[in-house]
């Protein structure tokens, strides 16, 4: 990162028109799920926006999160790495490799202490002084603990770097831990998904270049612009739920007129994500669109939180329960019955028991 | 067993819906009475709703084509077109690539990207002037 004029500054050098610029905008908003009259708003702080520098650590990983970034669509990867921020380390996509690798961190740490964005997939394996993962003879728990550091924020991109993920489901045996689990003195906002939705991810990097502040955060440190609802409240197949119609297995009749899943172990209720709008693939679809339930891959401990394939618990709870949640909460009673749904998850984890036919 | 025992239907687009085509319609009468009587513009973001297979074809056959059609080249294409219903327009922005990066029902007597923009007007302005005055040099 050479330089640190403005994006508007390098669009019209690029000799870009400010209504390409607007278009871009519109996009921008959309991308943000921001409302759509927001472009205006937008094309005003980005023309001011300067690129921040991005450092992005691997961890416990598989690299489907970096994987599912470079198939997004809107803005491309190209744009996003080269236009809009200066990505200054990533081990997998960076051509530098060994010590001139190592070198281009920490001199973007040096050159930018305490403005950079530190990206992290992955979760941080901490038995045994964190041996079972490291990265040019450092522990992955000292590479972080040292990036974090001069970091202006922390993004912790998917379930394994936001929750512990896959590496930290029973029995766990590196001791893995998420980013949160150990950085406490920096803000950190979690994209979670087993991978996380890349218009997520880049809709997250935008609101930071855009704002030059992170979004408004659910409980669970991830962006309420995106985790706001569950799968289950946006569900083309809600209506079915509703009328009670429901796909008992994956050839029947209900299956075949695409009724609800819930049934076949859909998690879309107990479920915050944006796959139902944002959707995959360039907008060809999301998992219960192909006939599957939702995994539930962008909550906390979904590996460990009984079968993909059995039911969430019906409400056995009385409707006056519901009511009473409902009532409480301002919210739907089919919303509340979520909440129950979750706690009862969560009373399942604890006890470390799997939902049974039984709990129905 | 063969293959012409196992059933398959096929369905065209359109067939299923979840009420999402009159739940938009319904929005954009409410946008068009803003319009109709104080001139007030607004937008519905398509990408943002959760449509059932076959319903933003449904979408797209109630709302039809109407006289105004135009294309813009910037960053990609966009297509910009008044519907059946003048005032009411479908805006679909395309990146380079050809995916829809924006898509847009936009209530206006003019969708606001069509309008030439105070800046670029200025900018052109300066290239006329700078071509009018190499004329004038060379006609010295």
């Amino acid at each position: 990162m050479k330089d640190h004029d403005t994006l508007e500054h390098r669009l019209a050098e690029q000799g870009i028109s400010r209504r390409s610029f607007l278009k871009f905008c519109a996009a921008m908003a959309s991308l943000m799920a921001l409302p759509p009259g927001s472009a205006t708003a937008i094309a005003a702080a980005l023309a001011q926006a300067k690129r921040p520098s991005v450092i992005w650590l691997s961890f416990q990983e598989c690299t489907g999160c970096t994987e599912s970034l470079t198939r997004s669509h809107s803005p491309t990867l190209e744009s996003l790495i080269f236009d809009m921020i200066s990505l200054d380390y990533h081990h997998t996509l960076q051509a530098a490799s060994g010590f001139a690798a190592e070198k281009s961190r920490d001199d973007a740490m040096k050159e930018y202490y305490g403005k950079y964005l530190l990206l992290v997939d992955g979760s941080i394996p901490t038995k045994n002084g964190g041996a079972y993962s490291t990265i040019a003879g450092r522990s992955n728990l000292d590479l972080l603990q040292e990036a974090a550091k001069g970091a202006a924020a922390i993004v912790a991109v998917g379930t394994c770097a936001a929750f512990g993920g896959l590496p930290m489901a029973r029995p766990n045996p590196t001791g893995a831990v998420a980013v949160s689990d150990l950085i406490k003195d920096k803000p950190i906002i979690n994209i979670s998904g087993c991978p996380p939705i890349p218009a997520v991810i880049t809709g997250v990097l935008a609101h930071y270049l855009t704002f030059g502040e992170l979004p408004a955060l659910d409980e669970l440190g991830r962006p309420k612009a995106f985790y706001a609802e569950t799968i289950h409240d946006r569900c083309y197949r809600r209506p079915f739920y509703d009328q009670g119609k429901f796909a008992k297995t994956f050839d029947d009749e209900g299956a075949r007129n695409g009724w609800c899943l819930y049934e076949l172990g859909c998690k879309g209720p107990t479920t915050r994500n944006a796959c139902t709008t944002t959707k995959w693939n360039g907008g060809a679809g999301f998992p219960i669109e192909a006939g599957h339930g939702c995994l539930g891959c962008s909550e906390p401990n979904f590996w460990d939180a009984g079968s993909f394939y059995t039911p969430l618990s019906a409400p056995t709870a009385d409707i006056t329960t519901v009511a009473k949640i409902a009532a409480v909460a301002g919210v739907g009673a089919a919303v509340a019955l979520g909440a129950l749904d979750r706690a009862k998850k969560r009373q399942a984890q604890q006890a470390h028991e799997k939902l049974t036919v039984k709990d129905l | 067993m063969s293959l012409q025992d196992i059933v398959v239907k096929v369905e065209a687009a359109g067939t299923s819906s979840i009420g999402n085509v009159t739940a938009i319609l319904t929005e954009i009468a409410c946008l068009l009475e803003k319009l109709a009587s104080n001139g007030e513009t607004g937008l519905i973001d398509l990408k943002s709703l959760p449509f059932s297979p076959g319903e933003y074809e449904q979408l797209r056959l109630a709302l039809g084509r109407g006289e105004v059609s135009a294309r813009l080249d910037a960053i990609g294409a966009s297509e910009i077109i008044e519907t059946h219903f003048p005032g009411v327009w479908w805006v679909t922005h395309y990146n380079v690539e050809g995916d829809i990066v924006a898509d847009l029902i936009e209530v206006a007597t003019v969708p606001n990207i069509l309008c030439s923009q105070p800046e670029d007007v200025r900018a052109g302005l300066e290239r006329l002037h700078a071509i009018l005055s190499q004329s004038a040099a060379s006609d010295d």
